[in-house]
């Protein structure tokens, strides 16, 4: 199984009261009013098996375009590996078996004539903790760029500087990109894995539980970043932390033992919720 | 009745408070720390061992001239005192039965190192101390080491060149003098006989071979290897001449030398290498010559059957060879871990083979000889004979013992030890990293290769470092397939292809056996036993801290991120 950490980050599991989105909600339409070329990702029917288990059960949803998506719900409900399923990192795992389709920009990401590689270029991913590589703070946000083949030293500097100024870290390590990555804080490193992730231009990110090893600045600085990068990506969030998915989503939708029980936008999941079971999570009656 | 109760207490309380001591697990650490005490005690008590034994025998020693009796005959030598031990009357009797004059109660004996072994023989004798009717240290007498029949004891009475007596005021310098003049021959003559003799040699073998070969495939146009053949015979003739005249001029001189018994014998100077005066000299002129001695020892070749001289081929052979064994266990046994660890799937299988992996290391050694015999030697080394050296035959080529099975063999010994070290530092590395690397579109390979196997080499080093430390003290395999006591050349030399890895090489560790236990002159040669022994560790101890040094260098680049 994923291995799934409560990591609530500076919130505990108590929430007493509803939080209000911040995020631009009013601006977001209702997954019923998108047009077609709004859609990025869409799901259908996807079911997923650890060996006899189902893990994810019938699952059918459309991801916005350049929006932030968020999937909340309690811990084992299933929401990184339905993750985890967008750039087929489930393929790492023995005794993976997967119905059902997803769709890139309308193409079948499942289909025999799809390049791994490729497609995970095209989907970016972070994890819950930082994983930097053993390398310089340059040769990590190069590291990408460089499985392209072979660019000329000055593209690739102009890259790293790119990506490194759109994950919000360019300011702090500007003067010391040839040390190792491993000497920067936590939040630093989580960041630098944003830049790595941008350095190859992907149409998606996903993030999974981005801040949930992190203290509650480094949070701030990664949501802020979250609203920045959603001018060019589509991005995929799970979160524990429910004031997170309120701040920084458009759309929300809540996982519940392997299924997909509500999906609406933020504003509606977070105020008025159609399911009971939405309700009682978010309230903080279980999870 | 309360103060006898106050001391039950006590007593109560001190059979609790040692129990207490028990269970409070002190004696446990007292038990690990005389453990690890004793292992360092151990380790440098071996050391010191070697180092005190070895190394006292390049200190000049004094030479003693002492007059005994024995059985009524007076002798009177000169040498240097090499042992002494003190033993029991019965145990004297025992040995000396028809002894004829009244043995004190403790018998002390001298290992005494008399040298000469041309005029009296042998070199080394036991004398005892009450036989000793008188002893002295006389200052002029001289120490003359040479290149045959081990070293001369005697007093220096003058100088012949071409049979006639040489006059001079000063007999020492005049002798040091002549001394130099052939070691400077000596080095012009080795000069011409490794440079061009070896090297015509190996080109007339290439072009016997060279013809061998044509006559094989019926091409019958020797022409011009004939013309090159006679080219380099005529070559051949001149330094043969060149060589004879210098043999000459080295046979001009030689030194009459009075043996304590006042008999005089003629040394020619040509045996010379070197000679001093141990008496006399200030300790920092016998240090000089302490380091000189040192030298010597590492950089020249044996001689003697090996009991004299030094053990620069065998020093040679064995880095060469622990070399070229790490060159090729390293990466064969990284890809069998890799594929263990990264490829195969897991299960009881793979499983199975890991222990038969971990169980080969416990294979005796000598197996692996062995097999190196039978199957490197004779089996592929016959078949690339068969193959590539038709001409050679029916001399091997490949298939004989030689420097490229014995590393191969030993690269098999040691393989099991990279395999199982690899596979450690590769289930270490954590599978965030791995996946942070997939994830940005790298495949298993690039993976592997780029961010894997980088995170690994210290692991790949520590097993690197445990395989040097088998294979360079393995003697038992290599004495099948490839090391001798006498290698004529070394496996590194000017001529085409500059590496020979068919020649045979020597080994310090075989070098050890063969001169401690072989030798026709073992009181000469238990001291360059102790020297090699310690040269042996000192290597492996070197090659060792490199290769850590470099893996903690690795360690602190790569380590693995905490949070």
């Amino acid at each position: 199984m994923i291995e799934e950490r409560a990591g609530d980050g500076y919130d505990s599991t108590s929430m007493p009261e509803i939080p209000t989105p911040v995020s631009a909600v009013e601006e977001a339409p209702s997954p019923s009013e998108w047009r077609d070329d709004d859609i990025c990702l869409t799901v259908s029917n996807l079911c997923l098996y650890y060996g006899d288990n189902e893990a994810l059960a019938d699952i059918s949803m459309r991801v916005a375009r350049q929006r932030v998506t968020a999937l909340i719900g309690p811990s084992g409900c299933g929401k990184s590996t339905l993750l985890r399923c967008f750039n087929r990192m489930n393929d790492l795992i023995d005794d993976v078996r997967i119905t059902g389709e997803i769709e890139l920009n309308g193409m079948e990401i499942h289909s025999t004539s799809v390049d791994i590689a490729q497609l995970r270029r095209r989907v970016g991913m972070v994890f819950q903790r930082p994983n930097p590589f053993p390398k310089s703070i340059y040769e990590n946000v190069a590291y990408g760029l460089r499985l392209q083949g072979r660019l000329p030293k000055s593209e690739v500097d102009d890259r790293v500087e790119w990506a490194l100024k759109n994950a919000a870290l360019w300011e702090e390590v500007s003067d010391r990109l040839n040390e190792s990555a491993l000497d920067m804080s936590g939040g630093q490193q989580q960041r630098l894995v944003i830049a790595r992730a941008i350095a190859v231009q992907p149409d998606v990110l996903l993030l999974d539980e981005p801040a949930s090893a992190l203290d509650p600045i480094s949070t701030l600085k990664i949501e802020e970043l979250i609203h920045q990068l959603k001018q060019d990506y589509t991005i995929l969030i799970v979160t524990h932390n429910m004031q997170q998915a309120a701040r920084v989503s458009d759309y929300t939708g809540f996982l519940y033992l392997g299924k997909l029980v509500e999906y609406d936008t933020t504003n509606i999941i977070f105020t008025n919720p159609t399911e009971k079971q939405t309700e009682d999570y978010i309230t903080g009656r279980y999870g | 009745m309360a103060t006898s109760d106050a001391v039950s207490q006590d007593l109560s309380l001190q059979r609790q408070s040692l129990l207490g001591w028990w269970r409070s697990g002190d004696p446990w650490i007292w038990l690990t720390s005389a453990a690890v005490a004793a292992s360092v005690a151990a380790v440098l008590g071996l050391i010191s061992l070697l180092a005190i034994n070895g190394l006292a025998h390049f200190w000049p020693s004094q030479v003693m001239s002492i007059e005994y009796e024995r059985f009524g005959a007076k002798t009177h030598i000169f040498g240097e005192l090499s042992e002494r031990e003190s033993i029991g009357r019965r145990q004297f009797m025992e040995a000396n039965p028809s002894y004829d004059k009244p043995v004190p109660a403790t018998v002390e004996r001298w290992l005494i190192k008399t040298g000469n072994r041309q005029a009296n023989p042998p070199d080394f004798r036991w004398l005892f101390a009450h036989d000793v009717i008188a002893s002295s240290v006389p200052q002029d007498v001289v120490v003359i080491e040479r290149t045959e029949w081990g070293d001369a004891f005697g007093l220096l009475v003058g100088i012949k060149q071409k049979g006639e007596i040489v006059e001079s005021e000063d007999l020492w310098e005049e002798f040091q003098a002549r001394i130099e003049r052939t070691a400077s021959i000596r080095e012009e003559i080795d000069a011409l006989q490794e440079g061009s003799i070896n090297g015509i040699n190996y080109e007339l073998e290439s072009i016997r071979l060279e013809k061998r070969r044509r006559q094989l495939d019926d091409i019958h146009e020797f022409s011009d290897l004939e013309a090159k053949e006679e080219r380099l015979r005529a070559d051949y003739a001149v330094i043969e001449r060149q060589v004879f005249d210098l043999t000459t001029q080295l046979e001009r001189d030689t030194a009459s030398l009075a043996l304590a018994d006042g008999r005089i014998t003629d040394i020619p100077i040509s045996t010379v290498i070197q000679a001093w005066m141990p008496n006399s000299m200030s300790v920092w002129r016998k240090l000089g010559l302490y380091c000189k001695n040192l030298w010597n020892f590492l950089t020249d070749d044996p001689r003697e059957a090996n009991t004299e001289g030094g053990v620069y081929p065998a020093l040679f052979g064995t880095v060469l060879m622990v070399l070229l064994m790490s060159a090729l266990v390293t990466p064969f046994g990284v890809i069998a871990a890799l594929y263990l660890r990264e490829y195969a799937k897991q299960g009881p299988f793979v499983q199975l083979i890991r222990i038969a992996v971990n169980n080969l290391a416990g294979v005796p050694s000598i197996v692996y000889g062995v097999f190196g015999l039978g199957f490197f030697v004779y089996a592929i080394g016959g078949s690339i004979d068969d193959l590539f050296f038709p001409e050679a035959k029916p001399a091997p080529t490949f298939g004989t013992p030689g420097l490229i099975w014995a590393s191969l063999t030993l690269a098999l010994l040691t393989v099991p030890v990279v395999i199982v070290s690899t596979e450690e530092g590769l289930t270490r590395i954590p599978r965030a990293v791995r996946e942070g690397s997939l994830a940005l579109g790298a495949t298993k390979a690039e993976t592997i290769f780029k961010v894997v196997l980088p995170m690994a080499s210290p692991s790949i080093l520590t097993g690197m470092i445990l395989a040097v430390a088998r294979a360079a003290g393995e003697v038992a395999p290599l004495m099948l397939v490839g090391v001798v006591k006498l290698a004529p050349t070394l496996p590194i030399d000017g001529n085409f292809p500059y590496l020979h890895l068919e020649r045979k090489f020597m080994h310090l560790g075989f070098h050890i056996y063969d001169v401690g236990f072989q030798s026709p002159n073992v009181d000469a040669a238990r001291p360059l036993v102790f020297a090699t022994a310690l040269l042996l560790v000192l290597i492996i101890i070197v090659l060792n801290l490199t290769a850590i040094t470099l893996r903690n260098r690795l360690e602190a680049r790569f380590r693995v991120s905490i949070n």
